[in-house]
Order: C-alpha cells, then sequence, then structure tokens
C-alpha cells in the first residue's frame, strides 16, 4: 500500500496551520475592528458629527504612561472633561524629550472599557504620526476629538490612554531623510 | 527500558528469515527503523527527562521550604520553573506517549511496523538535541529561558535575554520531532490496519492516539509560528507583539492559548486510551459503553480548539466572550464526564483485582477527576479573577498531568512492560512505588489549592508568612514523590535484566493482538497479517 497521497495531505494540512498562524495576526486585527473589542481605536481620521445630543453626558480622562526607557513625558492639560456625545472637543497635551538627544516618539491610544473604543472618533491626534523630538525639545500636541452619539448608554466613563514608545531607532533606519 | 535479547531474535528468525537482524551496539539504537526499538528510545528519552524535570521541580520546592530568598537566586529560579514545565511537557509526557504509540500501535493493528520507519527515526534522535539546546542555554551567560513555558509576549521578547533564541530553536525541533512523529501514527493507523480491523474494532488506545495526532498536525505548526513571531519580533525588528509597532502583545496569547488548549487534551487523550485499556483487562468485563469512547473522544479534541480564552479571563475581554468561552470549556466535561462513567461502569460489578498497572489506574481516575473539578472551578468566569495565576492553578494542572497523564504512563509502563521485556517485574518494589507515589503525590499537591485560594502566587520564588506551614509540608511531599520515582527507575531496570517469565498473554483478562505475540515481543512481528474476528 502507497502512503504517498496521505503522507501528501498531511503535510500540507501541517504547512496550512502554521500560515494559519501568521494569518491570526490580521485576522486578529480585522476582528477588533469590526467588533471594536480590545480597547483599539481606529487610527483613522474621523468625519464630524452631524448631530449633538444635549442630553447626556460623558466623562472622558485622559492618562498617558511612556514605555519603560522611552525618554518622554506626555501630559495632558486636563486630567478629564465633560462632553456631550457628538460635540467637538479640543485637548492639549504638553509632550517633553527629557533626554539629550534626538528621539522620535509614537503615542498608541487606547480605550476603556473596550466596548467604547469604536465610539470614540479622533478628528486630529498626534498618535495618528511618528513625532520627532529634537534633544529637550517641548512640544504642545492637539487632539480633536468627539463621543458618537450612539455610545451605549451604560457608559457614562471612558479612559483614552496613551503609551508612549521610543522608536527612534526604527524610524531612523527606514526614513533617515523626513528627520527634520 | 527493552531488553529484546538475542536468543528470541533467532527465535523469531525461523518465520521471519527474510528480515535483517538488529546491528549490535550503539549503531542498533542510531540507524534502528524498527518500531519497537524506536519505541524504546522514546520511553527511555522521556524517562531520563523526566528525571531531569524533577530535579528541578525539586530545586523549586527546595527554595520554597522556607519564606525568604535563601537556595537560588530569583533569576535562577525563574530559569528552573521554565525549563521544569518545558522538559516536562514536551521531553517527558509527549515522548512517552508517542513511544507508547511506537510500540504499541502496530502490534495493537497487527502491523508489521510503522508506516513511514525512516522518518520514524529521525523523529527521535532530533529530539535529544532540541534538549540538548534547551539544557546547554542554562548554562551560558544570561541564563537559560526565564520567562515561563508559556513564553508570553513581551516577556521572551523585549525582556528576554540573547539565549532566546536557542529556546525557538529547540522548540522548533520539538515541535518538528512530534509533527513526524504524528503524521507516522496517523499514516500507521489509516492505512496498515490488520484486514477485518474495521474503525470501531480498533483498540481504544490506538483510536485516541489517532485523535491525538490529528491535534498535533494541527497545533504544533500554529506553537511553530509563534515561536518565529518571538524570533522574529526580538532579532529582526518585527513588530507581531510590540504595540509601539502596530502590534499587539494579547495576540500572543490568543496565538499561543490556539495551541495550549488542545495541547493539554495532546497531553491527556493517549492516557485515556491506556485507562481504558487497562481497566477492563483487571475488571475481566469488556469495556462499558465502547462507541461513546471513541464519539467522547473526537468531541473532546474538537471542542479543545474553541476554549482557548479560558486562560485569558483577565486580559481584559468583554462579557459576551468570557460566557461563551466559560460555556464552551464547560461543555467539555460532558464528554469527559461519558468517560468517568464508563470506566466505573466498566468496574462495575467485575471481579477487579488490583495489579500494580490496575492500582495506577484507579488512582488515575480519582485524581483526574479531582483536576477536572478544580478546572471546572476555573472555567468560572468571575471565579478566575480569583483564582488566576496562583497556586491553586497549579494544583489544578499537576492533578491533570502528574496524577493524570504521568500516572497514566506509569500504569502503561507496569501493564506492557512484562510484554517488552519477557519478565514480570518486582511486585513487591512496585507496590511500593504505588503506594509512596499516592501519598506523597496529593501532599505535594493538595495543599497548593489552599495556598493558592488563599492568594500565593505561582512562579514567584518568595511568599507571605502565612503561607510558611503548608509550603515546608508541599516541599516535603514533593521531595518524597521525587525519590519516589528513583524506585520506578529500579523497577524498569531490574526488570529489563530479567525476573520471572512471562507468558504471551501476561494478564488473563487481557484483550487484544499484542498478547497473540510471545513475550517479549520478537523485533518483528505480523509479517502475515492476522485475522480479525
Amino acid at each position: 500500500m502507497t502512503h504517498a497521497p496521505l503522507l501528501k495531505r498531511l503535510v500540507l494540512i501541517c504547512i496550512g496551520m502554521f500560515a494559519f498562524a501568521f494569518a491570526l495576526v490580521p485576522l486578529y486585527d480585522v476582528f477588533c475592528d469590526i467588533t471594536g473589542l480590545n480597547g483599539k481605536p481606529s487610527l483613522e481620521q474621523a468625519q464630524q458629527s452631524k448631530t449633538i445630543t444635549d442630553n447626556r453626558e460623558v466623562d472622558v480622562s485622559f492618562t498617558t504612561h511612556a514605555q519603560s526607557g522611552a525618554p518622554f513625558e506626555v501630559k495632558s492639560h486636563e486630567y478629564s472633561v465633560v462632553v456631550k456625545p457628538g460635540a467637538m472637543r479640543e485637548v492639549l497635551f504638553k509632550a517633553k524629550n527629557l533626554s539629550n538627544q534626538d528621539k522620535v516618539m509614537q503615542a498608541v491610544p487606547s480605550v476603556s472599557p473596550g466596548k467604547a473604543a469604536k465610539y470614540l472618533h479622533k478628528m486630529a491626534c498626534f498618535c495618528f504620526d511618528q513625532q520627532p523630538l529634537k534633544a529637550g525639545e517641548e512640544v504642545e500636541f492637539k487632539l480633536l476629538f468627539y463621543v458618537d452619539a450612539e455610545l451605549p448608554s451604560d457608559v457614562e466613563e471612558l479612559t483614552l490612554s496613551y503609551t508612549v514608545f521610543d522608536i527612534s531607532s526604527q524610524f531612523l533606519a527606514s526614513n533617515k531623510e523626513q528627520v527634520r | 527500558m527493552s531488553s529484546i535479547t538475542d536468543e528470541h531474535n533467532n527465535d523469531a528468525a525461523h518465520h521471519d528469515a527474510g528480515h535483517h537482524q538488529p546491528a549490535k551496539g550503539f549503531k542498533r539504537w542510531l540507524f534502528t527503523t524498527n518500531h519497537k526499538d524506536i519505541g524504546s528510545l522514546y520511553l527511555i528519552f522521556s524517562l531520563t527527562m523526566f528525571l531531569i524535570g524533577g530535579a528541578m521541580a525539586m530545586v523549586i520546592r527546595a527554595e520554597l521550604f522556607q519564606p525568604g530568598l535563601q537556595l537560588v537566586d530569583p533569576h535562577f529560579f525563574n530559569q528552573m520553573t521554565t525549563v521544569h514545565g518545558l522538559i516536562m511537557v514536551f521531553g517527558a509526557v509527549m515522548p512517552a506517549f508517542t513511544g507508547l504509540a511506537n510500540w504499541m500501535v502496530p502490534l495493537m493493528i497487527g502491523a508489521p511496523d510503522m508506516a513511514l520507519p525512516r522518518m520514524n527515526n529521525w523523529s527521535f534522535w532530533i529530539l535529544p538535541f532540541a534538549f540538548l539546546i534547551l539544557l546547554a542555554s542554562l548554562f551560558m551567560p544570561g541564563g537559560g529561558p526565564a520567562f515561563g513555558w508559556t513564553f508570553y509576549a513581551p516577556l521572551s521578547t523585549t525582556y528576554s535575554n540573547d539565549n532566546t533564541a536557542l529556546f525557538v530553536f529547540a522548540v522548533h525541533i520539538m515541535g518538528i520531532s512530534s509533527i513526524m512523529g504524528a503524521i507516522n501514527v496517523v499514516v500507521t493507523i489509516v492505512n496498515m490496519r490488520a484486514p477485518g480491523m474495521t474503525w470501531m474494532k480498533l483498540p481504544l488506545f490506538v483510536w485516541t492516539w489517532l485523535i491525538t495526532a490529528f491535534l498535533l498536525i494541527a497545533v504544533m505548526p500554529v506553537l511553530a509560528g509563534a515561536v518565529t513571531m518571538v524570533l522574529t519580533d526580538k532579532y529582526f525588528a518585527t513588530s507581531f507583539f510590540d504595540a509601539a509597532g502596530g502590534g499587539d502583545p494579547v495576540m500572543f496569547q490568543h496565538i499561543f492559548w490556539f495551541f495550549g488548549h488542545p495541547e493539554v487534551y495532546i497531553m491527556i487523550l493517549p492516557a485515556f486510551g491506556i485507562i481504558s485499556t487497562i481497566v477492563p483487562t483487571f475488571s475481566r468485563k469488556k469495556l462499558f459503553g465502547y462507541a461513546s469512547m471513541v464519539y467522547a473522544t473526537s468531541s473532546i479534541a474538537l471542542l479543545s480548539f474553541i476554549v482557548w480564552a479560558h486562560h485569558m479571563f483577565t486580559t481584559g475581554m468583554p462579557v459576551a466572550a468570557e460566557l461563551f468561552f466559560m460555556y464552551a470549556t464547560m461543555l467539555i466535561s460532558v464528554p469527559t464526564g461519558v468517560k468517568v462513567f464508563n470506566w466505573v461502569a466498566t468496574m462495575w460489578r467485575g471481579s477487579i483485582s488490583f495489579e500494580v498497572p490496575m492500582l495506577f489506574s484507579i488512582a488515575f481516575i480519582v485524581l483526574f477527576t479531582l483536576g477536572g473539578f478544580s478546572g471546572l472551578m476555573l472555567a468560572i468566569t468571575p471565579a478566575d479573577f480569583q483564582y488566576h495565576d496562583t497556586y491553586f492553578v497549579v494544583a489544578h494542572f499537576h492533578y491533570v498531568l502528574v496524577t493524570g497523564a504521568v500516572f497514566s504512563i506509569m500504569a502503561g509502563a507496569y501493564y506492557w512492560l512484562p510484554k517488552w521485556t519477557g519478565n514480570m517485574f518486582n511486585i513487591t518494589l512496585a507496590k511500593w512505588h504505588f503506594w509512596l507515589s499516592l501519598v506523597s503525590v496529593n501532599v505535594l499537591f493538595f495543599p497548593m489549592h489552599f495556598v493558592g485560594l488563599a492568594g500565593m502566587p505561582r512562579r514567584i520564588p518568595d511568599y507571605a508568612l502565612q503561607f510558611a506551614d503548608f509550603n515546608a509540608i508541599i516541599s516535603i511531599g514533593g521531595f518524597a514523590f521525587g525519590l519516589s520515582q528513583l524506585l520506578f527507575v529500579v523497577v524498569v531496570y531490574k526488570c529489563a535484566k530479567g525476573g520471572d517469565k512471562v507468558p504471551a498473554k501476561v494478564w488473563d483478562g487481557a484483550e487484544g493482538l499484542e498478547w497473540e505475540v510471545p513475550s517479549p515481543a520478537p523485533y518483528h512481528t505480523f509479517d502475515t497479517p492476522p485475522e480479525i474476528k
């Protein structure tokens, strides 16, 4: 009896499952995107809201956290703001490069509770871009956002958290010409 | 473990004169393609790894004997917990089952050998190198892996040392070895059954191994993918698990546990097969509910793919997902319950005798069920927030893996050892081994439930003072259990060297083709396929 056909099929399953492990990476992102799970907010620029709900108020707090070893201090001017769903709001962040070298930072947003992530729309955010900061430089960043009127009614407060990463090495490697 | 002596090779030579007889010395083992030789190699390798991994557990228990840091530094402690886990999972339990499959599957289905004997040789012989690499990393500057056997990112990427590549390659080799072993088992079972052995006449050990092999083929490549991503994240600046580059460390846990949960069934389904073979023998009855056993095993295997996130309840999943994974997990207790009740029903009104394999099997049924119950407790999402990463979890998985998987391997070893060697083992010593193991294993793992519920975290070399007494008891149980296993080595060694000769059918209640060949099993068996009625 020849074993080759069955052997071939089993080897193909193995190769397929190895590929599947890597396919999980985009699948995971798509899944989080559709369901808004995992507190992963969209990094696309949002459209302006057409309606404003007057009879409801939501608390939005901000927190930032520099990944250990990342030489940045990023702080919002206000600890938290109260907004009406649909109404645009601007919040300023002060960011400082604490090191004596030119660095590039990337802020990665996350929303808690996770299910509120897809209802927080950012029209402008410093997290959309990689931000080069000169040694010791201090800049002001703008966040322009609104909370969707469709936000589930049991969510009364949400937190937008930024984790700040030092991506100088990757950035310098790939975008040498863009560094000012 | 095997002592296939020259006399019986000559014996066998009458009816299979066309075969090469085994070469002499080391070359016999290095170049062998004989399923019995390779089975023995796997089993000896597994026993060696069991002792090495056990020695690491002794280091862990010695450090935890008293609160405070006394014997080893915390970094070394972390390496011990990590490598203990890796060795026991990939070096002890999985090769032991593969060894049993190599020895017994061809004998049970009436095949002359495994389907792909040369690949079989490779799948064993790459294994020692995997563990050599892993163990060698412990002696290198910076030490071995210290991030837990689950190697969660970013512990294994951002915060690990440069020897992580060795860990990754070791896991790759282990994975390739088990995939080749699994492919061999599937091809053997599908293509090489004796004429007349229909699917529903397969011995249960063969059934459970067939399903296990499919699980291995499905998930070991996923593990290979996960370690590859860790490798490229750490050394080649990819960002699969690094949020700074758009990746997500939680995704690591999803990928890992997509492998990890089927993996725990890979380590228990063959055990179910062994117990389902032994219990009928010593109850002198047919196995109760054969068909339901087959369906239960298959449904456990299928369900194992949709429960992985119960390891991750505290990562902040939405409630709907938590509920799904909670109920799906609890659903697994239905087919598992079917199995336990079938074993009990098999014993019901049987004329039971308590030979050593049966003692281990009964201990398995009771203690594995206990481990299953603590698993059910862990499946309850709200309760899991308290149990997560405590010693309660450690107690749970040691009950299912030590008194579950390892006890079943011991049961299987005692059951088939006379068939392999032609000699009965020393029954008195074996009974001492059983009773010492049974008592000490419970002294070792039972109190872990309580310290866990009281909040003692796992994988930490120190603990709060109030846990001191319980930890001292646990450590004493641990040392006793560890020493008891040396008795097993003695029993196996003595049995391989000599003992009372046994007939072809070693146990009077035993059924199956393996008991129709002489004891010890000749080097070549079933050159002419047997008749299956």
